[in-house]
């Protein structure tokens, strides 16, 4: 009894819904339904001086959006029983989702092809293609655009370092509680604090302790973020070092599931340890290893509040992440159009990346045994 | 007497420098990235308690080669002598804290509860709604983890504006369960994936009704999944600033907003910010270091099939 997608709960519940509750459950719903628009609309004439009742912002609406939502649930439950609170399990997320996502973006789209600036009083003006024509000569967004690629790019070196420490943590040893708990901790960390306890002190020039240590070993004058290779460098050591872990806790989650039997038959095969690695272990762990860096780019994709706080993209655009450059593009300028539309066709950017990603390595996933 | 059949051969007893060389090996590895994982926090720590000289000097073990004072934590109005004093600085602090706090733990609860019973839904019954079954709702809801932050923020720093919901704990709230949904979802789909069906079947047929037995049996076998997710939705919005930096001014503002607005004014005073990273790493770091199973528990959820 078990479908494709799991093992469904198969119950008959006996319900018997009465024509008066079913209108009940119809005029619940609708009326609050008529409720709603009917504030909305009176809110858009009052927004475009058609007449004034002294709205004093769109709290209204969002109060009646709040009553529909809840009745919506509630007459689900009084128009179809049983069915209807099995539907009250999704429903209330489904709507959040819809209403913090769905129709943010769809409000986005109308943002991001005109020009806003949130400091001036003249307010959204609509500029067609504007914005496509700005980004495409704006040399800092593709710089930025380069070096989130840069930034993904680390992931590989990232995911051999998680690799060889979890397996270090499979290997018998003490203390391996001890061990877990210290790795662990870069990723409790907020970035916020990271960025000021290695990047603003530790990483100082003069009195920080690496420094004093790279003065120690013969670079007369340390500086880590002077030049644009060595600073991208080090905010990628310093990502890379917060979340790490992550890698790790998955690949070591992977590693424990592998049955003993399989290193027990290798070894009494004669293979080597390196053999074992690359026969066995690694091609058992390739799904959980492709899951791992799935997550972990869609972790980096959001990479900024390092950048924003250590180095705020320089020198001159070196370090900039895409979120970190619409971050002071919005800053510096308070331009609402344009930022959301870069913002969009980053989205757009990395949705097309990750199906990629996701159906090549849906085809990786099948380990050959 | 009995004769003895296994024997050690020569081989076995002799020394063995390969596995002893690979012990080392194995060892000086973890003790190298244990140090670079723990001397930050050390670091962050000592600097709390450093005066000038001692920052200029590069002191770095107290007692041996600098004296602790209480600068950091004077700074932030929370040091023997402060601490029963009126202070400002300190008011600020707490109030940063108490803001991260609800606000932390208000979208985690939310998510957790809304995740759950979504998670629950979509593992028990099977729904259809136009052309999408349940495999589809599922990855619409993990789908929002691909959504970068900073697509959502510039247009709710519009919307927010308008519905006055600028710089409130609420508008962070709704935003933070957001970005955790997903998680809690993935999560916990795991879980309920592992209880098996026929406890809630048991259940209804003892004449439970369908919520009940989700709340009364289900809930209680499933909820170290709920903790491990509890706890990770709680890392990430603790540590959450881009929403925090846009959308709050004065009145809502978190911890990582007040640290990232301190760091340039400082100067040397290096103790003052030592003083607050470290309280804004604190709770976590004690939360992870006494409930370190249930992060792990979660973080490998969905990793093994």
């Amino acid at each position: 009894m078990s479908s494709p997608e799991g093992d469904y709960l198969h119950i008959v519940m006996p319900d018997q819904i009465s024509v008066r509750r079913q209108q009940l459950g119809r005029l619940i719903i609708w009326g609050s339904a008529c409720a709603l628009f009917l504030v909305v609309i009176l809110q858009s004439l009052d927004q475009v001086n058609f007449f004034s009742i002294g709205f004093e912002n769109w709290r209204p609406t969002l109060y009646a959006y709040l009553l529909w939502a809840f009745c919506l649930c509630l007459g689900q439950v009084i128009l179809y029983g049983e069915q209807g609170k099995r539907r009250l399990f999704i429903l209330p997320a489904v709507l959040f989702v819809v209403s913090v996502v769905i129709f943010p973006l769809i409000f986005a789209l109308g943002i991001a092809f005109s020009s806003w600036n949130l400091s001036s009083p003249d307010g959204r003006q609509f500029n067609g293609l504007d914005n496509v024509y700005q980004m495409w000569t704006d040399p800092f967004y593709w710089n930025a655009m380069k070096n989130m690629v840069y930034y993904t790019l680390v992931i590989l070196l990232e995911y051999i370092v998680a690799f060889g420490l979890a397996l270090l943590l499979n290997a018998q040893i003490r203390g391996r509680k001890f061990f877990r708990v210290v790795f662990l901790m870069p990723l409790m960390l907020s970035p916020v604090a990271v960025s000021w306890m290695i990047g603003k002190s530790m990483l100082e020039a003069r009195f920080g302790p690496i420094s004093r240590l790279a003065r120690e070993l013969g670079w007369d004058n340390p500086s880590f973020f002077g030049s644009p290779e060595m600073a991208r460098a080090v905010i990628m050591i310093m990502d890379a070092w917060t979340f790490i872990p992550l890698m790790m806790i998955m690949i070591l989650a992977g590693l424990q599931a592998i049955p003993k039997e399989m290193h027990e038959a290798a070894e009494v095969d004669g293979a080597s340890p390196w053999k074992k690695f690359w026969e066995i272990t690694f091609p058992l762990m390739l799904p959980v290893s492709i899951t791992a860096i799935l997550i972990r780019i869609i972790f980096k994709l959001k990479l900024a509040d390092i950048i924003i706080n250590v180095t705020s993209g320089g020198p001159g655009g070196a370090t900039d992440s895409v979120t970190s450059f619409i971050f002071r593009e919005y800053r510096d300028r308070s331009n609402v159009g344009y930022g959301t539309f870069l913002a969009i066709f980053y989205l757009i950017i990395i949705v097309i990346a990750m199906t990629v990603l996701i159906k090549l390595s849906d085809r990786w996933m099948k380990p050959r045994y | 007497m009995k004769k003895q059949v296994f024997h050690d051969t020569q081989a076995d007893l002799s020394f063995k420098p390969s596995w002893m060389f690979s012990r080392l090996l194995i060892y000086s590895v973890l003790i190298v990235w244990a140090f670079a994982c723990l001397f930050p926090i050390y670091w962050t720590i000592t600097t709390t308690f450093k005066a000038a000289p001692d920052v200029m000097k590069g002191n770095i073990v107290p007692w041996w080669d600098f004296t602790p004072k209480w600068l950091g934590l004077k700074s932030l109005g929370l040091s023997p002598n402060t601490i029963f004093v009126e202070n400002t600085v300190r008011e600020e602090f707490l109030k940063r804290f108490w803001n991260s706090t609800i606000i932390a733990v208000a979208s985690s609860a939310i998510a957790v509860a809304l995740g759950s019973c979504t998670a629950y839904g979509l593992s028990r019954f099977s729904y259809r709604f136009g052309f999408m079954r349940n495999s589809d709702i599922s990855f619409f809801f993990l789908s929002q983890l691909i959504l970068p932050p900073v697509v959502l923020a510039l247009p709710f720093l519009v919307l927010y504006k308008e519905l006055a919901l600028l710089d409130t704990r609420i508008g962070l709230i709704a935003l933070y369960t957001l970005t955790v949904l997903p998680i809690v979802i993935w999560i916990m789909r795991d879980q309920f994936g592992s209880i098996p069906v026929e406890l809630e079947e048991a259940a209804l047929v003892d004449g439970l009704s369908l919520w009940r037995a989700f709340v009364t049996i289900i809930l209680p076998i499933a909820l170290p999944g709920i903790i491990a997710a509890f706890i990770i939705s709680l890392v990430l919005t603790w540590n959450e600033y881009f929403f925090a930096a846009l959308l709050t001014s004065s009145h809502a503002k978190t911890l990582p907003v007040m640290v990232a607005s301190q760091t340039g004014s400082q100067g040397i005073a290096w103790w003052s910010m030592a003083a607050l990273s470290f309280a804004a790493i604190l709770p976590l770091v004690v939360i992870g270091i006494i409930l370190e199973r249930f992060i792990i528990k979660g973080m490998a959820a969905g990793a093994v099939k």
